[in-house]
């Protein structure tokens, strides 16, 4: 038996970083926006069936970037988890930051010990009463938890998109503004996105139990349009810079 | 957080999952013996009307000769657009509307759509003949199911008996104790094409029929302000008819009505 070649430790998880990495950036990206009303949730997806974007429990939601099967295997877990803990316990103890403990849990466990790790980001809200109460984790390949505030990006070429959001956003926006900026972040300077390249749904801060509710492309497209022509009677206001107006 | 091999998912499946992680509930190996007093539901009714259907239920548990509650609640919102009501031994039926509830929004949850009406009432009937065990022990339960079908804009109502046999009635329903009773005043009562207004009126005389005839179902008690719980379920969803509303119609029922004339 032939003894197989050493590699560092440190380039096995290098390796399996990148991997995960060109994974990731291979797909769309996904935008959580802290709104008055309460968290949007808006990914670029141009197929109405298979979402990045469903409810998990009463105020809490899941959205997840790259490799379809695989988020949506952690999307069911994630259902599965929340409904039997509120069946053993109650409804008013399941939270988000458990969840999303459970998730660093299975991702960091598969990090590094499959031979392959997700190519995955996930991300899971909590809305509040109040946008104080709001919670956002956005958790990496590996299992790394980022506790987000006001707004989160996940995908590919998340950073880009962050530097967009983070340029425009202004205090915490109304959902049809937060729609706007969320859809002209994702599409950069050249192109422009509508109602049928976007997934939507919204963590609604004053419903009483089921909060997540999906907005249809008809409501979309209304608030973008809403949204532009806002903008274009103050466009000082609303576009702060050249690379949000588009 | 469970997790499964793909040839070995519960998939949608709440009541899988519950015994895949082993929270389900045995029945009781022996019959209960009557020095455990069990607490029992009694009478609910439930009527199609013009938009809908409504729901009805009285508040009345009673373990033997003892009324142990005068305030529980029998008549449940199942999802959105449906209801349960439940007769027989209280603690598995609230039990039973739980885990129904559960599993109604679970499935949406994990398939991304909801169950038909259809798929609905088959589910609740696999839980009351799962629970079969526990009825043969002495527990039965006995829900009544309705719901607005989205797909046929119809509201719809379903029966049960104990070994999960399931039947759909086309103009009214009823289950518990009382059921007799209030099943003769609907059914004399009943016309197609009622009004909300007087499919509330007719539930009320049911209920209050039944408990007049019936001691384990409790009427109106209007100086406790107890009234029975009364929903619609139509293109709008599940509402329940609030206490004040119940406490008009009741003022406008004859002494006639108000009695088992």
């Amino acid at each position: 038996m032939s003894m197989p070649f050493y590699v560092a430790p440190e380039q096995v998880m290098k390796d399996r970083a990148d991997y995960a990495r060109k994974g990731i950036a291979r797909g769309r990206a996904l935008v959580a926006i802290q709104c008055a009303e309460g968290i949007l949730l808006c990914a670029e997806n141009p197929s109405s069936t298979l979402r990045k974007i469903a409810e998990i429990y009463d105020r809490i939601a899941f959205g997840g970037v790259g490799k379809y099967n695989e988020f949506d295997q952690m999307r069911i877990a994630g259902v599965r988890h929340a409904d039997l803990k509120g069946y053993s316990f109650s409804r008013e103890d399941v939270d988000a930051r458990s969840l999303a403990n459970q998730y660093a849990q299975i991702l960091g466990q598969i990090f590094t010990h499959e031979m392959k790790p997700m190519e995955v980001e996930i991300l899971v809200a909590e809305v509040g009463t109040e946008p104080a109460g709001d919670q956002i984790f956005h958790l990496l390949y590996d299992g790394t938890v980022i506790d987000e505030s006001a707004y989160a990006v996940l995908g590919g070429d998340a950073e880009a998109i962050s530097a967009r959001v983070d340029a425009s956003l202004d205090g915490t926006p109304d959902l049809t503004t937060g729609l706007a900026l969320a859809a002209s972040a994702l599409a950069g300077p050249e192109r422009t996105l509508g109602a049928a390249d976007l997934e939507v749904a919204v963590l609604d801060r004053m419903s009483v139990r089921r909060c997540f509710r999906r907005l249809d492309d008809a409501d979309v497209s209304e608030r973008l349009a809403a949204a532009g022509a806002a903008s274009a009677a103050a466009p000082d206001v609303a576009s702060p810079d050249a690379e949000s107006s588009g | 957080m469970p997790s499964f091999a793909p040839g070995d998912d519960p998939g949608p499946d709440f009541g899988a999952l519950l015994r895949r992680v082993g929270l389900a509930v045995a029945p009781p190996a022996t019959p209960l013996g009557p020095e455990l007093a069990i607490t029992h539901g009694t009478t609910v009714v439930a009527t199609r009307y013009a938009d809908g259907v409504v729901m009805a239920g009285d508040r009345r548990a009673t373990s033997g000769n003892f009324i142990s509650h005068r305030s529980i609640e029998k008549v449940f919102p199942a999802d959105r657009w449906s209801g349960v009501a439940i007769a027989g031994a209280a603690g598995p039926a609230m039990e039973m509307v739980k885990s129904f509830q559960l599993q109604l929004e679970h499935y949406e949850k994990v398939e991304g759509s909801a169950l038909s009406l259809e798929g609905k009432a088959n589910q609740l009937s696999q839980m009351v003949r799962n629970h079969l065990p526990a009825a043969m022990q002495g527990l039965a339960v006995v829900p009544l199911f309705a719901g607005y079908d989205l797909r046929r804009e119809a509201g719809r109502l379903f029966q049960y008996d104990v070994t999960g046999g399931r039947y759909e009635e086309d103009d009214y329903a009823t289950s518990g104790s009382g059921g007799l009773h209030a099943a003769t005043v609907v059914k004399l009562g009943y016309r197609d094409g009622m009004s909300r207004i007087e499919a509330i009126d007719l539930v009320l005389k049911a209920i209050i029929t039944a408990a007049d005839e019936d001691s384990a179902t409790g009427g109106p008690d209007p100086a406790r302000g107890i009234w029975p719980v009364v929903a619609t379920i139509a293109v709008e969803g599940f509402e329940r008819v609030d206490d004040a509303e119940l406490a008009e119609r009741y003022a406008t029922l004859t002494p006639a009505g108000r009695s088992s004339s």
